[in-house]
């Protein structure tokens, strides 16, 4: 036989393009992702529940700042910190329906392995998914907040406070975003039916608080003040109320305005980042094993 | 119109593996605040009545029964097997209330089984108190299970649907607007358990008892047999 002999050359030909790598790919991942959180690339069914939460939001903002203007009242109607407790029941409800999206769909189509089979690794998978799921509640929490300080300031308030107000819920909402994302994923990842995930984060999220509170209220009525400021160590929202009255100057929602101090506070800010730190744990010792 | 294999799948659809574990949280919660409160506070039949009242019947009974009445029937719409049970002879309405049965003896066993406890622990059934809201409990669960497997039904994100009538509009409009209370499953079981314990004062409803009845039936029996007919034109769609 002679060398050239072949079958048959049908061309095909090696990719020497270039290759964009893995940082290149935990960014797509990210941005899809929070794309996808609402609802944008996604069918129109699906960006009607995100965006009527994201327009609840900013309405309620809205209203505010156009009472204040019309007013011409020397302070809005209601805190920077306070917003986000305000609004919880919306937050929540965004949480439990946007996180099971985030990762319940990668779980029960299988499609986790096809993620790998690229050039990530676990650890992006997880910072990408939590990275894009905090970024959207910051974007969901945080917008309303820029509408109010706009507002006041075209209200003409006083520029130093308001920026400082502003300043101390930007924090807030982002500690918030991290803690409702953390926990919302690793209930949604947990199972790979989308409805028991939604349920379980709002079980989570709200439920808790209703616990807290109802019992908070009967500490209250027998006069045990104590226990109502360490009760609130026990749902989500009130670990953001303790933490932002101990340290960025909200005033408390807590019965009897037995909202921690610097002290207790401190345990508070601890348990909210051991909170965080173990939802990523939790999520990456998930993601171990998956899928196969 | 019951069907034994139809019912079997479903109980071990909702119970099976970990699912099972959200439904057992919440009783676990109830009665381990009801045991704390009696311990710290002693027994009082108003704190009894606001506890019971504020966070079993207002949020335990539903959420239970979101998660039993879609997760009866959503999962099986959602991953497409239902079409293995519609291809069987098996009449659609007789699905339906298969579903709708098992649906109320999950939520009736993990909400007023609880309830019941949580009462008996909080003052000892002290003014009915515990009996009146596991009455209450019980008729609550007929009304939202089948309110909840017609969700499931309709549409794809029946539980966010069924999160928001209850949180939104029970609760949260509930408790601002009295008119939404005449249209809430709550007010309506508050009315029957109000009736039980002739009324002695710490179970009160906005709403008349024949009202509520009446409206609990029609409630019932048009959510089934409006998802007995949705199931009968059930078109499947792909995922989004």
């Amino acid at each position: 036989m002679s060398a050239e002999t072949q079958i048959h050359n049908i061309g095909y030909r090696k990719y020497d393009g270039p290759r964009l790598g893995r940082a290149y790919a935990r960014r797509s991942l990210y941005v899809q992702s929070l794309r996808g959180a609402y609802g944008l690339g996604r069918s129109a069914k699906s960006k009607v529940l995100p965006m009527i939460l994201f327009g609840i939001m900013c309405a309620l903002a809205l209203i505010v700042v156009a009472v204040a203007v019309i007013a011409k009242s020397e302070t809005l109607l209601i805190d920077y910190t306070r917003y986000a407790i305000v609004m919880q029941l919306v937050i929540a409800l965004y949480v439990a329906s946007q996180a099971p999206q985030s990762v319940s769909r990668d779980l029960r189509f299988r499609s986790v392995p096809l993620y790998f089979s690229r050039p990530i690794e676990r650890g992006d998978y997880v910072l990408a998914k939590y990275g894009a799921m905090a970024s959207a509640l910051f974007i969901l929490t945080a917008s309303p907040l820029l509408i109010l300080y706009v507002g006041s300031l075209l209200a003409k308030m006083d520029f130093g406070d308001q920026t400082k107000g502003f300043g101390q819920g930007l924090v807030s909402v982002a500690l918030l975003s991290l803690l409702f994302g953390g926990i919302g994923l690793v209930l949604a990842a947990l199972t790979p039916r989308r409805g028991f995930g939604v349920a379980a984060v709002i079980a989570a999220l709200f439920i808790s608080y209703g616990a807290v509170v109802t019992v908070q209220a009967i500490a209250w009525s027998t006069d045990n003040l104590q226990a109502v400021t360490w009760l609130g160590l026990f749902s989500p929202i009130t670990l953001i109320d303790g933490v932002q009255t101990a340290f960025l100057g909200a005033s408390t929602s807590f019965p009897g305005e037995a909202g921690p101090g610097a002290g207790a506070g401190t345990v508070y800010l601890l348990v909210v980042l051991a909170l965080i730190a173990g939802s990523y744990a939790v999520l990456m010792r998930r993601y171990r094993k998956v899928g196969l | 119109m019951y069907h034994p294999t139809v019912a079997r799948l479903t109980y071990r659809g909702l119970l099976g593996r970990r699912r099972a574990a959200i439904l057992f949280v919440l009783p676990v919660l109830l009665v381990a605040i009801s045991a704390a409160v009696r311990l710290f506070n002693g027994a009082d039949d108003q704190v009894a009545a606001d506890l019971l009242g504020g966070f079993a019947l207002a949020t335990m009974v539903p959420l239970i029964g979101v998660i039993a009445g879609t997760g009866a029937i959503g999962p099986e719409i959602d991953d497409g097997s239902i079409v293995y049970l519609l291809a069987k002879p098996v009449k659609r309405p007789t699905i339906i209330f298969t579903k709708l049965i098992v649906a109320i003896g999950v939520t009736m066993v993990f909400s007023a089984v609880p309830t019941l406890i949580a009462g008996l622990v909080l003052n000892g059934n002290g003014q009915q108190v515990a009996v009146a809201y596991t009455v209450a409990a019980l008729v609550a669960s007929i009304a939202y299970s089948a309110l909840f497997l017609l969700f499931g039904t309709v549409s794809r994100h029946a539980v966010v649907f069924g999160l928001v009538y209850v949180l939104v509009w029970e609760s949260l409009f509930g408790s601002i607007i009295s008119g939404a209370r005449t249209l809430s499953v709550q007010q309506w079981a508050l009315a029957v358990a109000d009736k039980v314990t002739q009324g002695e004062g710490l179970v009160s409803s906005d709403v008349s008892l024949p009202v509520a009845a009446v409206l609990l039936a029609v409630v019932t029996v048009a959510a089934t047999w409006f998802a007995g007919w949705k199931l009968r034109t059930l078109t499947l769609a792909g995922e989004e």
